[in-house]
C-alpha cells in the first residue's frame, strides 16, 4: 500500500471508529478510558520513531509528554486559544526539546544515551517545579470550558482530538517506515559507523528522529490539562508514562509501525480494566510480568511472533 | 595527470601513542595499491582518517582536487571514497538488496545528476548481488551468510556507492585459498572497471599478485613505496616482519 493510500484508508478507519464510538456507546466512562489508550497509541509510537526505528532508547518520554501539557497550561493562562492550536503549540514546543536532546547527546550511544534522556527528565521537572506560574511543585487547576465545541460532552471532545492525533501518528510512522528516510534510521540502528560509510548523514537523521519523536509525544501531552483539570509535577513527568511507552513497542513489536499500537492497545486495556476491577496500583505490576514474559518468550513482539510463524508456515 | 588521492604530512594520536606520523601518500587513478604492515602499524587508522571514520590531528587530504580534511565520513563517500570493514558491519536488520539499496539511495541518488527510480535502484541492487555471487541470497538476512559470503556482501555494499576510489580492509583475513581467489577476482573485476583499489592485507601471496605498487606502514610510519618486489627488500621491511 502506498503512503497516501494508507493515509486514506486509516483515516477512514479512525473516522469508522469515532463515529461507531461515540454514536454506540453511552457511558462516559469508556470515553474517560479510551482517551488514554489513545494517547498511549500516541506516545509509544512516537517512541518507536526513535527507539524502535533508529535505536535509541529514550527514558525521558515523561519530559517530552510534560513539556506539552505545560505549554497548554501556559497558553491556557494567557490566552483562550482552542485545545487543537494548543496541541500543535505542544509539539512545536517539545520538539524543539527533542532537537536539544538530539544534538547535545548526538556521541552517546547505548545505556549512556537512555541514562542522559532520564536525567532530561529530571532536569525538567525541576524546571517546572521551580516555576511558580504554571503552579510549581504545587500543581495547577485548569477550568474546562463549560460547553464542548461541536457536540458531546468535553471528554468526548478531546477523546475525538486523541483519536485524531493517534490517526496522525501512526500514518507519520507508517509513512517513515516504507521510505529513504525510514531505511536510513535502521541503518543507524544496525550499525552508525557502516551508516555513515554508505552515505547516510548519521547526525541528521538523528535529529530527525529525537524532533519528530519528541513532537509527537509533547501533542499528546498538550490536552492533559483539560482531561485531568488539575495538573502537578509528580504526576505529568510520572515515570510510568517512561515504563509504558518502552513496554508497549516491546510486546507489540519494534520493527513495524503496527507493533506499538497493538502493545498500546491491549496493555493499555488490560491496565485500564485493572484500574477498575482491581486496584489502581496494580498497573505496573502488569507492566513488568508481561515485559519479563515478552522478553523471554517474544523478543521480537507479537508481530515478531506473527512473522516468524508465516516464515515457518512457508518453509 | 594530477593523482586522485594525496596525502601531506598526515599525523594522529591517541593520547600518548603515535598512530600515524608524517605520511605522504599519493594513489593514481586506475592504480592498485597495496598497503601492508604487520598489526598494530597504523594500516586501519589511516584509512579511517583518509575515510573521515576518524579525524587526523595534522597534515592534509586532497581527493581528486578538492581538499576534504574535515568532511564528515558521508559527505566522503558521496564524493567517491568508499571503504569495506576489516570485520563486515552489515545491516543485520536488512535483507542483503536493502543492504545496497542503502548507498544507492544516500550516496548515488544524493549526487548531482540524473536520479535512479525506485525500480532501477531494485535491479541495480540485483545487478550487484549478481557480481559477487550473491543474486540467490537477496532476500536474505545477513546472518544467513557464510563468512566469505559476508565480505562480498560488504565488498558489493561499498561499490554501490559508485566510488572511484576503493579501500578493501583486510577483505581476506581468515579465508581460504580458494576463496582469496574468488574476492581477488571480484577485485581485479572493479580495477577493470575503471575503480581505483587500495588493498590493505596480511597475505602476502594475494597482495603481490594483485598490486602494482606496494606501500609499507611499520610503526605508524611510511618505509617503503614503490614496486612490490623492491619494497619487499627493502631492509626495513625485513627487519619489521622477520626481526633482526
Amino acid at each position: 500500500m502506498s503512503a497516501g493510500k494508507f493515509w486514506g484508508v486509516s483515516f477512514l478507519a479512525a473516522a469508522a471508529l469515532l463515529v461507531l464510538t461515540r454514536g454506540l456507546i453511552a457511558n462516559e466512562y469508556f470515553f474517560f478510558a479510551g482517551y488514554v489508550v489513545l494517547q498511549y497509541i500516541v506516545l509509544s509510537t512516537a517512541w518507536n520513531i526513535l527507539g524502535g526505528y533508529t535505536g535509541y532508547t529514550n527514558f525521558g518520554v515523561g519530559a517530552f509528554f510534560a513539556v506539552g501539557a505545560y505549554s497548554s497550561v501556559v497558553l491556557h493562562k494567557l490566552t483562550s486559544l482552542p485545545v487543537p492550536v494548543m496541541i500543535l503549540v505542544g509539539g512545536l514546543m517539545s520538539g524543539i526539546l527533542g532537537f536539544g536532546m538530539g544534538y547535545l547527546t548526538l556521541r552517546l550511544k547505548g545505556v549512556f544515551f537512555a541514562i542522559a534522556t532520564l536525567a532530561l527528565a529530571i532536569v525538567a521537572q525541576t524546571l517546572i517545579v521551580n516555576w511558580d506560574y504554571v503552579g510549581g511543585s504545587r500543581g495547577i487547576y485548569v477550568i474546562r470550558p463549560q460547553q464542548a465545541p461541536l457536540y458531546g460532552s468535553y471528554i468526548q471532545y478531546l477523546y475525538s482530538l486523541m483519536l485524531i492525533l493517534a490517526w496522525v501518528s501512526v500514518a507519520i510512522a507508517r509513512t517513515i517506515e516504507r521510505s529513504r528516510l525510514g531505511l536510513g534510521f535502521n541503518a543507524i540502528r544496525d550499525d552508525e559507523l557502516a551508516a555513515e560509510a554508505g552515505g547516510v548523514p548519521t547526525l541528521r537523521l538523528k535529529l530527525i528522529s529525537t524532533t519528530v519523536s519528541g513532537g509527537l509525544m509533547g501533542m499528546s501531552g498538550a490536552p492533559l490539562p483539560y482531561y485531568v483539570t488539575y495538573l502537578d509535577p509528580a504526576s505529568s513527568f510520572n515515570l510510568s508514562y517512561a515504563v509504558n511507552s518502552v513496554a508497549m513497542p516491546l510486546i507489540g513489536g519494534m520493527t513495524s509501525w503496527v507493533g506499538p499500537v497493538i502493545g498500546a492497545v491491549l496493555l493499555g486495556t488490560i491496565q485500564q480494566l485493572a484500574t477498575v476491577t482491581i486496584s489502581s496500583a496494580l498497573n505496573l505490576l502488569i507492566v513488568g510480568l508481561l515485559l519479563i514474559a515478552f522478553v523471554i518468550i517474544a523478543p521480537n513482539g507479537i508481530v515478531g511472533l506473527v512473522r516468524a510463524r508465516r516464515r515457518a508456515r512457508l518453509r | 595527470m594530477p593523482p586522485l588521492l594525496e596525502v601531506g604530512g598526515l599525523g594522529k594520536r591517541f593520547g600518548g601513542f603515535v598512530a600515524l606520523e608524517g605520511i605522504d601518500l599519493a594513489v593514481d587513478t586506475g592504480e592498485r595499491l597495496g598497503l601492508i604492515g604487520p598489526n598494530g602499524s597504523g594500516k586501519s587508522t589511516l584509512v579511517n582518517c583518509l575515510c573521515g571514520a576518524l579525524h587526523h590531528d595534522t597534515g592534509n587530504i586532497t581527493f581528486d582536487g578538492r581538499a576534504i580534511d574535515g568532511l564528515p565520513a558521508y559527505r566522503r563517500t558521496r564524493l567517491g571514497l568508499a571503504r569495506s570493514f576489516q570485520l563486515p558491519k552489515p545491516f543485520r536488520s536488512l535483507n542483503l538488496v536493502d543492504n545496497l539499496r542503502i548507498p544507492l539511495l544516500y550516496t548515488v541518488n544524493a549526487r548531482p545528476g540524473a536520479r535512479l527510480s525506485d525500480g532501477a535502484i531494485g535491479e541495480r541492487c540485483l545487478a550487484l548481488l549478481d557480481d559477487v555471487g550473491l543474486a540467490d541470497k537477496a532476500a536474505r538476512l545477513p546472518r544467513d551468510l557464510t563468512q566469505v559470503e559476508m565480505r562480498k556482501l560488504e565488498l558489493a555494499r561499498a561499490v554501490a556507492s559508485a566510488p572511484r576510489l576503493l579501500f578493501a580492509d583486510e577483505t581476506m583475513a581468515g579465508l581460504s585459498p580458494s576463496e582469496v581467489e574468488e574476492i581477488l577476482l571480484v577485485l581485479t573485476r572493479l580495477n577493470e572497471q575503471g575503480i581505483t583499489i587500495v588493498l590493505i592485507e596480511h597475505i602476502m601471496r594475494a597482495v603481490m599478485s594483485f598490486s602494482t605498487r606496494l606501500v609499507v606502514l611499520v610503526a605508524g610510519q611510511k618505509i617503503a613505496d614503490g614496486a612490490p618486489q623492491e619494497a619487499m627488500r627493502n631492509p626495513e621491511f625485513e627487519r619489521a616482519y622477520l626481526g633482526e
